[in-house]
C-alpha cells in the first residue's frame, strides 16, 4: 500500500489495529502501466520534488524511475484538481486508468506486529547561514549531486552548474555538514556514511570527467566499512584529487561567475583562500522530519538525538513490546546495517508469531502442461508498444508484418502493453486459441517481467522454458532513439535472433527439493547463540557447534560496552538461555570433519566430545567469529606494560592495581591494519579505546591517557563517547602511518622506569616524548583460525582480507552466494556487538525464509551430460567451484554427472569439454549458435560488407 | 549464463558469418556473480583467439572484451562506440586484410574443426590462476606464450588449414603454399607429417597431394 498513512495504533503485541487512510491518487493502480503518456501530455509543471527540486516534473507522474509500483499519481498541483478544468491525461489514457472521482479511503488493518522502518532526512544546511545554501547557487548538497550524477536526474547524468548550466569543473567537497557538530542546528554524532558517499562521488566525477579537480575538505576519513578502506585510497589515489583535513569556511561568491571561494588551512601553507566552480556540502542524516507524531501514534520513545530508543541489545526492539523498528531510524547506518536490521526484524516477528505461519497462504495452481515436444514449432510473436516506449521509435506493426515472414511462425500481433493484465490474458486466449507451442513477447528486458510471461504461458499449460522474450527496448528503442529506422531494421533482428532460438527450445523442468527444517550454527559466540536462539524459537532444531569448551566467543573478553552494559552478565544470560532451549543442542569442543550436501538437504560430521555426530540440516550459519593480532611492534610481548586493548580490558575489570593506578596510559590506534598487509579497518578499535580511556577516568580520574591515532573513527553515537574522552582531558595525538610513535623502555625525569613513547604532533609542529607507565595497543580483528578451513568445507569463498564473502555487499550481506548457507558476526567483518547482534538475527530471518518452506524449487537451466559423449577426461569437474559435477561408475566406464541442485547455470564447464557432451539447458551451443546465425542471415552479410565497401 | 560460457565455437561461428568484429562484454574481473570466476575464462578465450586470428592473418583487433558491471552504461557507451570506429577503420573481415573470400572461408573453418583440441591445449598448458588482469595481458603477449603456442597449436592449425582445402579436391605443394600463404618448405614439413599420420597422401598419377 504506497501514498498510505497511519492514523493511529491500538492493541497489543500479538494484536493491533491499526487504522490507516489511503491517499487518493486518481490513478486506478490496477489499470495504470506506468508508460507515462498522460505525464507527456499534463501541461502543469513544477519542481520536482525527487531530482531535489533542480529539474521539473508534472502534476501526474510515477515519483522515480524505479518506483513500485511503477504507476503514475497526480498531485495538488492538478489544474483538474483545483478548478476543475484540462483533464487532458482523461483523454489520453488508453487504459482508461485515470479517476478523478477517487477520495481517501480509510482502511483498517489487523497485524500481529509492526516494523518501522521510516527512514531518514538529509540534513537541511539552511540551518546554519554560513553555509551560503540557498544563497550562493553553485553550493549544492551531497543529496543534490547525487541526483546530478544519476542517469535518472535533473540532467540525465550531466553535471550541471545552477547558475550558467555549464559543467563544474573544479569541485569541493565539504565533510561533516551538520554532524559532529555540537551548535545549535548542527548534529553531535557522527552521520557515519557520508565519508564513503563522498569518495563515491568523486570516483563517479572523475569517470564523468577525468581531467576534474575534486578536493576534500574532512575531518576524520571514516572508512571503517568492509572493503571501505582499498574504496578510501582508490579515490585518493585518482590524478587530480586531493584529501585536505582542514576545517572551511565559504567565503564569497563570485559576482560574475558565481564560483564560490573557500577558506582553509594546511599544515604547509597556513590559511588560503581558493575559488572551486561547485561546493557540495555532505550533509549528514537526520530522523524523518515527522518522527515525533510517528512516536506519539505508535507509542515509543526516542533517544536524545530524536532516532528510535532501542533495546542496547537488540537494537531492534523499540521500547513497545510487537513494534521493532528497521534501517537508518535505529541511527546514522549503511546499507548492508540495514538490510541486516530488516532481515532481522523479521525473524523476531517470526519469533512473535510463528504460532500463525502460513494460515493465510494460497497455493498457486496450473493447468496441467500439453506435451507438445513432437509438434512443428508453432511460435506467436507478441510485440509490445510500451505505451510509447518502443511505439514512438520503432515501427511496431512493420515489425509484426515481419514476425509473420519468418519460420514457424503462424501468429504474430501487437499488444499496447503486453504486461497490462488484459494483454497476458490475451496471450493466454490466443496460445489456446491458435494451439501456439513457443511464444515470444517482444518487450522489454527479461530482468523485471521475464518471469510474468512464464507464469502467463503456464497458464495456457505450455511449459515456461517454451517463453523468449526479445528486448526491443532497452537493447533498441531506448539507446537509438533519433534513428527510427534503423531501430526498426534492429527489432527485426532481435526478433529473427529470438525466433530462431525458440525452434530449438526445450521444455525444462523444475526440481522441488524437500528442505530438513534443521538449522546448524558454527561458532558459539554472540552471533552464533543469537542466530541460534531465534531459530529455535520459530520452532526449528538447532545444532550448536562450538570449538572451544564454552560458548562465549570474543565476548567473554569483553566486559563493558560504551553505553555502560554488563556484558558479562548479558553473556551469562544468554548461554543459560541456550542451553536451556529445548530445541537447541550443543556441541563444544567441536571440530566439522564433513561437510556434504546441498541447500535443504547437508550432512555434516562432527567431532566432539559426544564423539562423532552426523548432522542431517537444511540451511547452515557460519559465525566462527574472528581472532586478535598478535602485535610484533611497540615491544608488544617484550615488555609487560605493553598489551592489547581487548587485555587492557580485562585488566581494568579485574582492576589490577598496576593499570588502574597507572600514572599515564597511552593508546596506540591501528596496530597491524590500514597497512599494505592488511589494508581495512578494523572498525571497533576507536570505540574500544574511547571506552577503556572513559573507564579508566572513571576509576582514576588523574590518569593521563594519550590516544595516538590516525583517524578517530568513533562513528555514529559512539561520537559522543569520543567528545565525553576529549571533554574528561583524554588527550588525542594524531600521527601519520610514515612517522609512527616510537616505544622505548626509559626512566622518567624523577627516575621512575617508564616506557618512552615518541611522536609527533602535527598541530603542535613538534616531536612529543610521552612517559608511559602502560601502552595499549589497538590490535587489529584478523579472520579466525578456522576460516579458511570451514570455507573449503562448505565451499565458500573469501575477501583479500580473508574475511568471508558474502553474496552482495549490500543486497545480501547474511548470505553466501552458496545457497543455504549464512553469515553473522565477526566471521564477516570486524563489528561492534549491537552490530553483530542485528547481523545475527537478520540471519536467522534468511534461514527462516528457507526452512519455513517445505520444498525449494531448483531451476531447470542446469547442465546436463550426454553420457554416450563423454570420455571422463574431468575437464568440466576442475573448473566447476560449486563442486555440481562428479564421476559416477556405468557399465560404459567412469562418466561425468550434474547434480542438477547444486549447479547454478553459468556453463563454464561447457566451454571446456572437448567432446561437447556437457550442455547448459535453455542455453544449449545449438540454441546460442541458432541465434549467432540469425543475427547475420547469409545475403545480409554479403549486403553489409558491400555497403561497407562502397562507404570505404 | 556466465560470459565463461562464450565458446570459440561462437565467436567463429560469427567470425564465418561474415561478422566484422565481436564484441564481449563481461563481469569485471573479482566481482564473480557466481563463484567461479569464468570471466577470467572468458578473457583467456579471448586472448586465446584474438592469438588464432593473428595466426591465420587476420587483425586481432577484430576481437574486445571489456569488463563492466550493469550500472556503468558509461562504460559500455566507451567501449562499443570505440570497437564499433576501430572495426570502421580495418575494413570487412578479411577484405580488410587483403585476403580472398575463399581463403578466408578455409582458414577460419580450419579453426573451428579445431576447437575441440584447442580445448585440451588451453586446460594441460594455458591455464592460468586468478591474477590481475594485467600480469593476464602480460602472459598473453610473453614470448613464452607465443613459444607454446606455436608448439601445440600452430603447427596443427597449419594441418588443418590443408585438410580443409585438400578436401576441395588435390593440389600440388605449390598451390597450398599459395592458397594458405604459407612458403612452400613450411607446407612441405606439414605434408610430410601428415601422410605419416596418414591424413593426407600422395597421388603419384597426378602429382598432387590428397586427402587420405
Amino acid at each position: 500500500m504506497t501514498y498510505t498513512e497511519v492514523n493511529s495504533v491500538e492493541g497489543k503485541a500479538g494484536d493491533f489495529k491499526v487504522s490507516l487512510t489511503k491517499k487518493p491518487r486518481y490513478i486506478i493502480e490496477s489499470k495504470c502501466t506506468g508508460c507515462t503518456t498522460c505525464v507527456e501530455y499534463c501541461p502543469v509543471k513544477y519542481p520536482d520534488r525527487f531530482n531535489q527540486e533542480i529539474s521539473e516534473n508534472k502534476a501526474v507522474h510515477v515519483y522515480f524511475s524505479q518506483a513500485i509500483p511503477l504507476v503514475t499519481y497526480i498531485d495538488e498541483s492538478c489544474l483538474y484538481l483545483k478548478d476543475k478544468k484540462c483533464g487532458i491525461c482523461l483523454g489520453v489514457c488508453k487504459n482508461k486508468a485515470i479517476d478523478f472521482n477517487q477520495t481517501p479511503e480509510k482502511v483498517e488493518v489487523n497485524v500481529g506486529a509492526i516494523i518501522l522502518s521510516p527512514g531518514l532526512e538529509p540534513y537541511d544546511p539552511r540551518l546554519r547561514k554560513e553555509y551560503r545554501y540557498g544563497e550562493f547557487p553553485n553550493v549544492v548538497t551531497s543529496m543534490d549531486y547525487e541526483r546530478l550524477l544519476c542517469s535518472t536526474g535533473p540532467y540525465e547524468g550531466e553535471i550541471l552548474r545552477a547558475s550558467d548550466g555549464k559543467h563544474p569543473h573544479k569541485v569541493a567537497w565539504i565533510q561533516c555538514i551538520g554532524s559532529r557538530q555540537v551548535i545549535p542546528g548542527g548534529n553531535s554524532y557522527c552521520s557515519a556514511v557520508c565519508c564513503a558517499y563522498t569518495q563515491k562521488q568523486v570516483i563517479l566525477t572523475k569517470e564523468h570527467d577525468s581531467e576534474a579537480e575534486c578536493t576534500v575538505f574532512h575531518n576524520d576519513i571514516r572508512s571503517f566499512g568492509k572493503d571501505f578502506e582499498r574504496f578510501y585510497e582508490r579515490a585518493e589515489k585518482l590524478p587530480g584529487v586531493r584529501f585536505i583535513r582542514s576545517y572551511i569556511s565559504i567565503v564569497k561568491e563570485n559576482p560574475e561567475t558565481h564560483n564560490v571561494t573557500v577558506r582553509y588551512s594546511t599544515p604547509d601553507d597556513g590559511v588560503k583562500e581558493e575559488e572551486f566552480d561547485m561546493v557540495v556540502l555532505s550533509v549528514g542524516l537526520n530522523p524523518p522530519p515527522y518522527v515525533n507524531s510517528l512516536a506519539g501514534k505508535f507509542g515509543i520513545e526516542l533517544n536524545s538525538h530524536n532516532f528510535c530508543k532501542v533495546n542496547p541489545l537488540n537494537p531492534m526492539e523499540t521500547t513497545m513490546p510487537g513494534i521493532f523498528v528497521s534501517g537508518a531510524f535505529q541511527g546514522p547506518i549503511d546499507i548492508p546495517e540495514s538490510v541486516f536490521s530488516a532481515s532481522g526484524a523479521g525473524a523476531q516477528c517470526g519469533e512473535l508469531l510463528d504460532y500463525r505461519r502460513g494460515k493465510l497462504t494460497r497455493e498457486r495452481i496450473y493447468p496441467p502442461e500439453r506435451d507438445v515436444f513432437k509438434e512443428e514449432p508453432r511460435i506467436g510473436v507478441f510485440v509490445c508498444h510500451c505505451g510509447s516506449n518502443i511505439g514512438r521509435i520503432v515501427s511496431v506493426p512493420s515489425t509484426v508484418e515481419f514476425a509473420l515472414t519468418l519460420p514457424n511462425v503462424v501468429h504474430a500481433q501487437e499488444q499496447l502493453f503486453s504486461c497490462a493484465t488484459n494483454s497476458a490474458r490475451e496471450i493466454t486466449d490466443v496460445i489456446k486459441g491458435k494451439g501456439l507451442n513457443r511464444v515470444i513477447v517482444a518487450a522489454c528486458s527479461p530482468r523485471t517481467l521475464e518471469p510474468l510471461f512464464r507464469d502467463t504461458v503456464r497458464e495456457a499449460g505450455i511449459n515456461q522454458y517454451y517463453f523468449e522474450m526479445a528486448n526491443i527496448r532497452e537493447q533498441c528503442s531506448w539507446v537509438h532513439p533519433k534513428e527510427k529506422e534503423e531501430a526498426t531494421k534492429k527489432a527485426k533482428d532481435i526478433i529473427r535472433m529470438s525466433v530462431a532460438r525458440a525452434c530449438h527450445l526445450e521444455p525444462l523442468q523444475e526440481f522441488n527439493l524437500p528442505v530438513n527444517k534443521t538449522a546448524l550454527v558454527v561458532g558459539g559466540g554472540i552471533a552464533g547463540m543469537t542466530c541460534a536462539l531465534s531459530i529455535a524459537t520459530q520452532g526449528h532444531e538447532v545444532y550448536l557447534i562450538e570449538k572451544d569448551k564454552d560458548l562465549g566467543g570474543t565476548a567473554r573478553k569483553i566486559h563493558y560496552t560504551l553505553d555502560g552494559l554488563n556484558v558479562q552478565s548479558y553473556l551469562h544470560d544468554l548461554i543459560s538461555k541456550t542451553y536451556r532451549h529445548p530445541l537447541i543442542h550443543v556441541y563444544t569442543d567441536a571440530v566439522i570433519t564433513e561437510a556434504a550436501g546441498y541447500v535443504g538437504n547437508f550432512i555434516t560430521r562432527v567431532k566432539s566430545d559426544r564423539g562423532v555426530t552426523e548432522i542431517k540440516h537444511g540451511a547452515a550459519v557460519i559465525a566462527v567469529g574472528a581472532d586478535v593480532y598478535k602485535p610484533t611492534e611497540y615491544l608488544y610481548g617484550k615488555d609487560e606494560r605493553v598489551m592489547t586493548h581487548l587485555e587492557l580490558e580485562e585488566r581494568i575489570a579485574g582492576k589490577e592495581e598496576k593499570v588502574v593506578n597507572a600514572g599515564s596510559l597511552v593508546m596506540v590506534q591501528c596496530v597491524g591494519c590500514r597497512q599494505e598487509d592488511r589494508n581495512y579497518c578494523s572498525r571497533i578499535c576507536c570505540s574500544e579505546s574511547v571506552k577503556n580511556a572513559l573507564k579508566l577516568k572513571e576509576i582514576n580520574p588523574g590518569m593521563d591517557i594519550y590516544i595516538l591515532f590516525r583517524d578517530m573513527r568513533t562513528y555514529g553515537f559512539n561520537e559522543d563517547y569520543y567528545r565525553e574522552a576529549a571533554d574528561k582531558d583524554v588527550k588525542f595525538i594524531r600521527y601519520e602511518p610514515q612517522d609512527k610513535p616510537q616505544v622505548e623502555a626509559g626512566t622518567s625525569d624523577e627516575g621512575r622506569p617508564v616506557l618512552k613513547v615518541a611522536v609527533t604532533d602535527y598541530i603542535l609542529g613538534k616531536k612529543l616524548v610521552i612517559d608511559a607507565d602502560i601502552i595499549a595497543l589497538a590490535a587489529a580483528v584478523i579472520p579466525s583460525k578456522s576460516t579458511k578451513e570451514i570455507a573449503g568445507l562448505f565451499k565458500l569463498t573469501l575477501n583479500p582480507d580473508g574475511f568471508f564473502k558474502e553474496a552482495h555487499v549490500k543486497l545480501r550481506p547474511v548470505e553466501f552466494a552458496t545457497d543455504g548457507v549464512y553469515l553473522c558476526g565477526l566471521a564477516h567483518y570486524p563489528k561492534l556487538m549491537r552490530e553483530t547482534i542485528n547481523q545475527a538475527y537478520g540471519a536467522a530471518g534468511r534461514v527462516l525464509t528457507l526452512i519455513s518452506n517445505d520444498i525449494v524449487v531448483a531451476s531447470g537451466s542446469v547442465c546436463e551430460v550426454d553420457e554416450n559423449k563423454c570420455v571422463s577426461c574431468g575437464a568440466c569437474i576442475t573448473v566447476c567451484t560449486y563442486g555440481a559435477i562428479e564421476f559416477y561408475e556405468t557399465p560404459q566406464g567412469r562418466k561425468a554427472r550434474v547434480n542438477p541442485i547444486l549447479c547454478k547455470g553459468d556453463g563454464l564447464c561447457n566451454t571446456k569439454c572437448a567432446t561437447n557432451a556437457i550442455q547448459l539447458k535453455h542455453y544449449t551451443d545449438e540454441e546460442i549458435l541458432s541465434e549467432i546465425d540469425a543475427a547475420f542471415p547469409e545475403e545480409e552479410a554479403v549486403e553489409l560488407m558491400d555497403a561497407a565497401i562502397g562507404n570505404a | 549464463m556466465c560470459s565463461g560460457r562464450v565458446d570459440l565455437a561462437h565467436v567463429f561461428r560469427a567470425f564465418s558469418n561474415g561478422v566484422d568484429g565481436v564484441f564481449l562484454g563481461a563481469c569485471h574481473l573479482n566481482e564473480c556473480n557466481y563463484i567461479t570466476h569464468g570471466n577470467y575464462h572468458a578473457l583467456t578465450m579471448v586472448s586465446l583467439a584474438r592469438k588464432l586470428l593473428e595466426q591465420i592473418g587476420l587483425n586481432p583487433e577484430r576481437l574486445k572484451i571489456e569488463f563492466m558491471s550493469g550500472s556503468e552504461s558509461n562504460l559500455f557507451v566507451e567501449g562499443v562506440n570505440g570497437f564499433v570506429s576501430k572495426v570502421k577503420e580495418l575494413g570487412p573481415l578479411g577484405r580488410g586484410e587483403g585476403m580472398v573470400e575463399k581463403e578466408l572461408k578455409l582458414k577460419l573453418e580450419a579453426i573451428t574443426r579445431l576447437v575441440p583440441y584447442i580445448r585440451l591445449v588451453e586446460r594441460e598448458r594455458l591455464r592460468l590462476p586468478a591474477m590481475p588482469e594485467e600480469e593476464y595481458r602480460k602472459f598473453f603477449e610473453s614470448e613464452e606464450l607465443t613459444r607454446l603456442f606455436e608448439e601445440t597449436i600452430g603447427d596443427k592449425l597449419a594441418v588443418a588449414q590443408i585438410v580443409s582445402l585438400l578436401r576441395k579436391g588435390p593440389l600440388s605443394t605449390a598451390a597450398i603454399a599459395k592458397t594458405l600463404g604459407l612458403t612452400p618448405s613450411k607446407v612441405s614439413k606439414h605434408l610430410n607429417a601428415s601422410s605419416k599420420m596418414r591424413l593426407v597422401r600422395y597421388d603419384e598419377s597426378r602429382k598432387c597431394f590428397a586427402l587420405a
